[in-house]
C-alpha cells in the first residue's frame, strides 16, 4: 500500500530526502536553532530527543515551514524551501505531520478528516479518496469509527486517525511531533504499534519523542538536542549504552531512572 | 487489602420525575413559606394578566370597516381594516400580486433550506442566490415588460423585509471578508479593514442614513445620484458588516492555532483553509452573536423613517394620524411590536436549533 516508499533497501541508498544546512532560527533575540546540519536519507527512521526547550519541535516544524527559519537551507526531496508559496505547498503535500494534540478537525467526521486534503489539494475524486481513506483507517484499526466525529473518540483513537489522515496524502516523509505526549498511558501503545508498523514498511520518519523503547526498536539514528544544537547523533545501540557527551549522559540518566 | 471479584451490573437510574403533582409538591409547596409565596405570586399574575387578556382577546373587536365596530377592549379593526397598507405600503393595488409572488418565493425557500434534511438543498442555495434576488428585483421594481413601480411607493412590512433581507444576506459575507482582512498578515489590507470597521462602527446608524439621503446628493453630481432606497441599503449594509466583522473575528480568534497548522501542514492554501477548516468552526461558534446582529439589524430597519421611507412602523404611525382613526395608538404599536417580535423570535429559535444541529460535541 505504501507505493511511494515501500522499499526497505532504499534505506541504505544515499538519496537525501531532507537536508538541513547551517539552519539558524531566532524567536526575537532568543537563538532557538543553532547551526543545525542534518541529512535524512530515504527510508531512514530518526528519533529526536532532548530536554524541553531544546528546539527539537521547532526544528521539525521548520521542515514543513510551520516555522520560518532565518538562516541556512532546507532542501526536501531536491526542492529548496523558499518564501515561494508554490514551493511551500508542494513540500507540505509530500510531508505528513502528526501533532502532539492531534489537531483533528472537530466539525468533520473521521472519514471527512481523511479525505479533505486528498480531495481539495490532490484533486482526487471523492469516491477514490474515500476508498483510500478507508484502507488507511483499516490499517490503524479504526474503520468502524469512520462516521463518528473526533470528539466521540478516545485520545489514542484520535491520534491514529491523525496518522491515517496524513497517510492519505501519500507523503514521502512523516514528521511526528511528540505524538504520544498527550495520551493516557494505556493508549500510548496502540499509537506506537501503528508507528512501528509504518517504520517497518520503510516510511521515512522523523519523530520527536520521549519513547525510548520506540527509539530502540525502530530508529536508525537517535539525535540528542540541547540548547538549539545537535549534541549527539548515533545509532540507538551505542546512543543508549555508550553516550559520549556529558549532556547526553545527564539527560539519559534523568529519563531512564524510573 | 480489598479484592472485589463480584462486578456490579449496571442498573437504570432511579426515576426522578414523580409526575406533575410530585413535581409541584416538591417545587411549589415544599414548606408553608413556599406555599404562601406560590399563592401570592399566582394571585399577582391573575390580577395582572386578566385585564390584558380580556382587553386584547375577550372584549376585543376584530372585524369591521370603521371605528363604529369597536365597543370597549382592543380595536383590532384598526389593524384589519388597514392590513393591506401595512403590508404593501403605497404599492399600486393591481400590482400587489408581484409582491405576493416574492413573499411566496421567500417562504418556499425558507421551507426548503431551513430544515435539516431536504432534497436538493444545493439547488435551493443556488436558486436563492441567483434567480431569487434577480426575479425579486424585477418583480418589485418593474422592468422586463413589467410596469415600473418607484421605490417611494414601497412601504410597510414589504419594505421592512426587503431592507432586512438584503442587509442580512449582504452583511454576513462582507463581515467575514472584513474580519479576515483585519487578521491578515498584509499590512495594507489589515489597515484598510481596521479603518473601515472602526469608522462605520463608531457612527450612529441614524447619522449614516442621514448622510446617505441628505448629504450624498450635495457632493455628487445630480445625474449620478441614485435611488434613496438603494442609498439607505448601502448605508445599512456597510454599518452592519462592520458589526458582523467584529463578531466573526471573535470566532476566528477562538480557533486554536493547531487547526491552522494542521490545515497548512496538509498543503491547504489560505482560502481553502479558511473555507473548509477555519470558518465552518468559527461561524458555528459565533452563531449567537451573528443572530444577535441580525436581530438588531431587523429592528434598526425602522430607522429609515427619518429619511422618509415608510417601513412597517412608520406606516402604522402614519395611520394613527388619520382623523377617522384617532386614538388607536396602543393597538397600532402593539401590532407593530408583535410583528417585529415575531420575526426576531423566529430567527432566535432557528439559531438555537441550528446550534444544536451543528454541535459535534468537541471543541478543537
Amino acid at each position: 500500500m505504501m507505493t511511494s516508499v515501500n522499499n526497505a533497501e532504499m534505506a541504505g541508498s544515499d538519496s537525501a530526502m531532507i537536508e538541513l544546512r547551517k539552519l539558524n532560527k531566532w524567536y526575537g533575540d532568543f537563538h532557538v536553532l543553532r547551526d543545525i546540519d542534518l541529512t535524512v536519507r530515504k527510508g531512514e527512521r530518526i528519533v529526536i530527543c532532548g530536554p524541553s526547550g531544546s528546539g527539537k519541535s521547532t526544528m521539525i516544524r521548520c521542515i514543513n515551514r510551520l516555522e520560518e527559519h532565518q538562516q541556512g537551507d532546507i532542501i526536501i526531496n531536491g526542492r529548496e524551501m523558499t518564501n515561494d508559496l508554490k514551493d511551500i505547498e508542494q513540500v507540505r503535500m509530500e510531508v505528513g505531520m502528526v501533532f502532539q494534540h492531534f489537531n483533528l478537525f472537530p466539525h468533520l467526521t473521521v472519514l471527512e478528516n481523511c479525505t479533505l486534503a486528498p480531495i481539495w489539494v490532490r484533486k482526487q475524486p471523492r469516491k477514490e479518496a474515500e476508498a483510500i481513506a478507508m484502507q488507511y483507517l483499516e490499517r490503524v484499526r479504526i474503520p468502524d469509527q469512520a462516521d463518528k466525529y473526533p470528539g466521540q473518540l478516545s485520545g489514542g483513537q484520535q491520534q491514529r486517525v491523525a496518522i491515517a489522515r496524513s497517510l492519505c496524502m501519500n507523503p514521502q516523509v512523516m514528521l511526528f511531533d511528540e505524538p504520544t505526549s498527550a495520551l493516557d498511558p494505556e493508549m500510548i501503545k496502540e499509537v506506537l504499534d501503528v508507528m512501528v508498523e509504518l517504520a517497518n514498511e520503510g516510511m521515512t520518519m522523523l519523530c520527536v519523542t520521549h519513547e525510548m523503547g520506540f527509539a530502540k526498536t525502530v530508529a536508525d539514528r537517535v539525535i540528542f538536542m540541547d540548547e538549539g544544537q545537535i549534541v549527539e547523533e548515533n545509532e540507538p545501540e551505542s546512543f543508549f549504552n555508550n553516550p559520549q557527551s556529558e549532556r547526553t549522559k545527564l539527560f539519559l540518566s534523568q529519563i531512564l531512572q524510573h | 487489602m480489598i479484592v472485589n471479584e463480584n462486578p456490579v451490573a449496571a442498573r437504570p437510574a432511579p426515576a426522578s420525575n414523580r409526575g406533575i403533582w410530585g413535581w409541584m409538591r416538591q417545587k411549589l409547596f415544599s414548606s408553608p413559606a413556599n406555599t404562601v409565596l406560590t399563592v401570592v405570586t399566582g394571585w399577582l399574575l391573575y390580577i395582572g394578566l386578566t385585564p390584558v387578556i380580556s382587553w386584547s382577546f375577550i372584549e376585543a373587536d376584530w372585524f369591521g370597516s370603521d371605528r363604529s365596530a369597536c365597543d370597549g377592549g382592543a380595536c383590532w379593526v384598526f389593524i384589519t381594516a388597514r392590513i393591506e397598507q401595512f403590508i404593501y405600503g403605497f404599492y399600486p393595488e393591481d400590482l400587489r400580486w408581484r409582491v405576493d409572488l416574492v413573499f411566496l418565493q421567500t417562504g418556499l425557500l425558507l421551507l426548503w433550506l431551513m430544515p435539516q434534511s431536504m432534497p436538493g438543498k444545493k439547488w435551493g442555495v443556488i436558486y436563492a442566490l441567483s434567480i431569487f434576488p434577480i426575479s425579486s428585483f424585477f418583480l418589485l421594481s418593474g422592468g422586463l415588460g413589467l410596469e415600473m413601480v418607484d421605490t417611494h411607493k414601497w412601504g410597510g412590512l414589504m419594505l421592512t423585509l426587503v431592507l432586512a433581507l438584503v442587509g442580512i444576506v449582504a452583511a454576513l459575507p462582507f463581515g467575514v471578508l472584513l474580519a479576515l482582512g483585519r487578521r491578515s498578515e498584509m499590512p495594507v489590507i489589515r489597515f484598510f479593514c481596521t479603518t473601515f470597521i472602526e469608522v462605520w462602527r463608531g457612527v450612529p446608524l441614524i447619522t449614516v442614513l442621514f448622510m446617505a439621503s441628505v448629504m450624498l446628493p450635495l457632493f455628487v453630481p445630480e445625474e449620478v445620484v441614485f435611488d434613496k432606497l438603494v442609498r439607505a441599503l448601502i448605508g445599512i449594509v456597510m454599518f452592519q458588516s462592520a458589526y458582523m466583522a467584529e463578531v466573526v473575528r471573535g470566532g476566528l480568534q477562538a480557533i486554536p492555532r493547531g487547526q491552522y497548522e494542521a490545515a497548512a501542514a496538509m498543503g491547504l492554501g489560505y482560502w481553502k483553509m479558511m473555507r473548509l477548516v477555519i470558518l465552518p468552526q468559527a461561524l458555528k461558534m459565533v452563531i449567537p452573536g451573528i443572530v444577535n446582529t441580525f436581530i438588531a439589524l431587523f429592528k434598526d430597519t425602522s430607522l429609515v423613517l427619518i429619511i422618509g421611507l415608510f417601513d412597517l412602523l412608520a406606516i402604522v404611525q402614519a395611520g394613527l394620524a388619520d382623523p377617522k382613526w384617532l386614538g388607536f395608538a396602543i393597538e397600532g404599536y402593539v401590532f407593530a411590536g408583535f410583528v417585529f417580535w415575531f420575526f426576531c423570535f423566529s430567527m432566535s429559535r432557528y439559531s438555537q436549533s441550528l446550534e444544536k444541529r451543528l454541535n459535534t460535541g468537541h471543541k478543537a
